[in-house]
């Protein structure tokens, strides 16, 4: 970045139009992020706002944040936002696609919010068809409140609610929430991407294109999961976080399109 | 004058929520107050285009008014109390992002499942907050099919003119009774929007965003601030009340909705005795008509409150009145309706022959 910058200042006649490979989306607020180093959530914020920049559709979008890391989403998003109550952003969002259906609406939740607490909004949202993306951030934790058990942590999986490992038994199974709403008929598109590699990033960002190509078309509910990491409550570095992710998460929630739209 | 018609309480609610231009209605069936949804399935949308909606929960018809309110639409939910309960906390959220909206709550004895018959044991739960956290919703306490439908319209302008949630706090009977009702013509659905509503970023200005989370507590305060000069200024414009033979009272009745109807009833049969009884029904359960009472408290003799219910609104009495008066308390709970007879008697019993 500095280098950048030095360049800028000393060569200011290479800074232009022709030789620029890459800016920050316009759609990203010029915000410090408060998300851990590592984490897949800047990540995704980035890639998302660029496939709204690229669609051009940034004053015709409206978002629901959730509760848990993501909840400060408008803060760098410069979109139109609502925070929702924990649980909530499907139920919230039905309210505005319904009084809004020329919009794009979408909700950016994690799997406390989206897969435990929210369960009965998702599911009903995805049953009913709502003409919404969901975009499912999937780390196995909670990671807000520091680091408790998720519906979605893997067996045996350590968490501070979970110390000894995910005892199935007691505390039940991971929950494939994209598995289960690719049963729903209003459900178009669901599918399951990941950020820890470029190829994923690239992949996952298509993704998320895809899923509001489909709402534009008016085909229903569209989900696009992604897989992603928790350094700071997985207790290791970015490195071995996404390593994790790779090796363990990736191994029970397998990548790639859970159903797609039939073509007609 | 408007169309006159004889409707049942939930149904003339409906079609008042129609004819005021109601942009959407989500709501969750229950009982005493079902033919809301019902009645607006029939042909509201074709009629106005408003949408409407079954919510899987009344947990999901709150937060669906919250996504609804926030895109500036004029919206509507109705429940009736183990219902409204479930709404508290979106409530809460509503409140505190400034989202007018306006609910009714046909209220039904409880607590927990209770009975489906009237009650008014929601009082404290409509008028002190509910929710967590530091707010007041305006409520509005209609005591007839007429009021069912006026308070809609004056429910939804005072909601956009204070960016308040407001309640309308009625009960099993209400809802469920048929009067002949004057209903107002149809207003047209709007086409424009407050600046603060998310309906997609403007065009070169800053995206808008609806929360109700400061993280810092200094900037938590200031809108806390901010909501408290708001209730106050809503207590300074707003209060609404009905107020018969007061002049020239040495009693006073006092009730809202229902309860307030049994007492005029009750105060025309203590006047045929040769008793000075007037009485007091506020309108606005919140803000509270506390001057009224402060002021009657210096000449009357005392004040007895009805309600269905242990005694809710009068503990505001009391407060109003400050110990100047005598303040008693009769009321039925649990889905029963005192009849104005028993109310005589109470009277009688308490201020008359002196047995307290």
């Amino acid at each position: 970045m500095t280098n950048l910058i030095e360049t800028a200042k000393f060569r200011p006649e290479i800074c232009t139009d022709e030789n620029l490979v890459y800016h920050k989306p316009s759609t990203l607020l010029p915000e410090p992020m408060h998300y851990c180093p590592g984490c897949g959530h800047s990540t995704v914020h980035k890639i998302f706002m660029e496939v709204v920049e690229e669609m051009g559709i940034e004053n015709e979008i409206i978002g629901v944040a959730p509760v848990g890391c993501s909840v400060f989403a408008y803060h760098y998003m410069s979109v139109d936002m609502q925070q929702a109550a924990h649980g909530r952003a499907c139920a919230v969002a039905t309210g505005i696609k319904r009084v809004q259906p020329d919009k794009y609406v979408f909700t950016y939740q994690g799997d406390g919010d989206l897969a435990a607490i929210g369960t009965a909004e998702t599911v009903h949202a995805a049953n009913r068809g709502e003409n919404i993306l969901v975009i499912f951030i999937n780390n196995g934790i909670y990671g807000m409140t520091s680091g408790q058990m998720a519906p979605t942590t893997l067996e045996g999986m350590v968490s501070t609610t979970s110390p000894h490992g995910r005892d199935i038994k007691s505390q039940g199974y991971p929950l494939k929430i994209s598995e289960l709403l690719a049963q729903l008929p209003g459900v178009a598109y669901v599918t399951r991407q990941s950020v820890h590699k470029v190829a994923n990033v690239r992949k996952a960002k298509k993704a998320l294109r895809q899923a509001l190509e489909y709402q534009k078309q008016g085909l229903g509910f569209c989900l696009v999961e992604i897989v992603t990491n928790c350094p700071s409550n997985w207790k290791m570095t970015p490195v071995q976080a996404n390593k994790f992710v790779d090796e363990k998460m990736l191994s029970f929630y397998k990548l790639g399109d859970i159903k797609v739209p039939e073509v007609k | 004058m408007g169309e006159i018609k004889l409707m049942k309480g939930n149904e003339a609610l409906a079609e008042a929520m129609i004819r005021a231009g109601c942009d959407a209605y989500f709501g969750y069936p229950i009982t005493p107050q079902s033919e809301v949804l019902e009645y607006l399935s029939k042909d509201a949308t074709q009629r106005t285009g408003m949408v409407i909606l079954q919510a899987e929960s009344e947990v999901a018809a709150i937060n669906m008014i919250y996504g609804a309110a926030g895109s500036g639409r004029r919206v509507m939910t109705t429940s009736s109390s183990p219902g409204i309960s479930l709404m508290q906390e979106g409530l809460s959220y509503i409140a505190s992002a400034e989202l007018p909206c306006v609910l009714c709550n046909v209220v039904r004895g409880g607590p927990g499942l209770g009975t489906i018959q009237p009650s008014q044991a929601d009082y404290f739960q409509s008028v002190k907050g509910g929710g967590h956290g530091d707010y007041k919703l305006i409520v509005l306490a209609p005591s007839s099919v007429q009021e069912m439908v006026d308070f809609v319209r004056l429910g939804f302008d005072l909601a956009e003119k204070y960016r308040n949630p407001v309640m309308l706090l009625a009960d099993g009977a209400i809802g469920q009774m048929m009067e002949t009702v004057e209903l107002f013509d149809q207003m047209p659905r709007k086409t424009e929007f407050p600046e603060w509503a998310t309906t997609g970023k403007p065009k070169d200005k800053e995206r808008r965003y609806i929360t109700s989370l400061h993280i810092q507590p200094e900037k938590m305060e200031e809108i806390n601030k901010h909501l408290q000069a708001k209730y106050k200024e809503i207590e300074e414009k707003e209060v609404r009340y009905q107020a018969l033979n007061i002049e020239e009272a040495d009693y006073i009745l006092t009730g809202y909705g229902l309860g307030a109807r049994i007492c005029r009833k009750a105060m025309d049969i203590l006047r045929d005795k040769g008793y000075k009884v007037g009485l007091i029904r506020p309108i606005t359960l919140f803000p509270f008509p506390s001057k009224l009472y402060a002021e009657v408290a210096n000449r009357v003799k005392g004040i007895l409150d009805v309600e269905m219910n242990s005694g809710q609104m009068v503990e505001d009495v009391k407060l109003s009145v400050c110990g100047k008066t005598r303040v008693e308390f009769y009321g039925r709970m649990g889905g029963m309706i005192p009849s104005p007879e028993e109310i005589v008697v109470n009277f009688e019993k308490l201020f008359i022959k002196g047995e307290a």
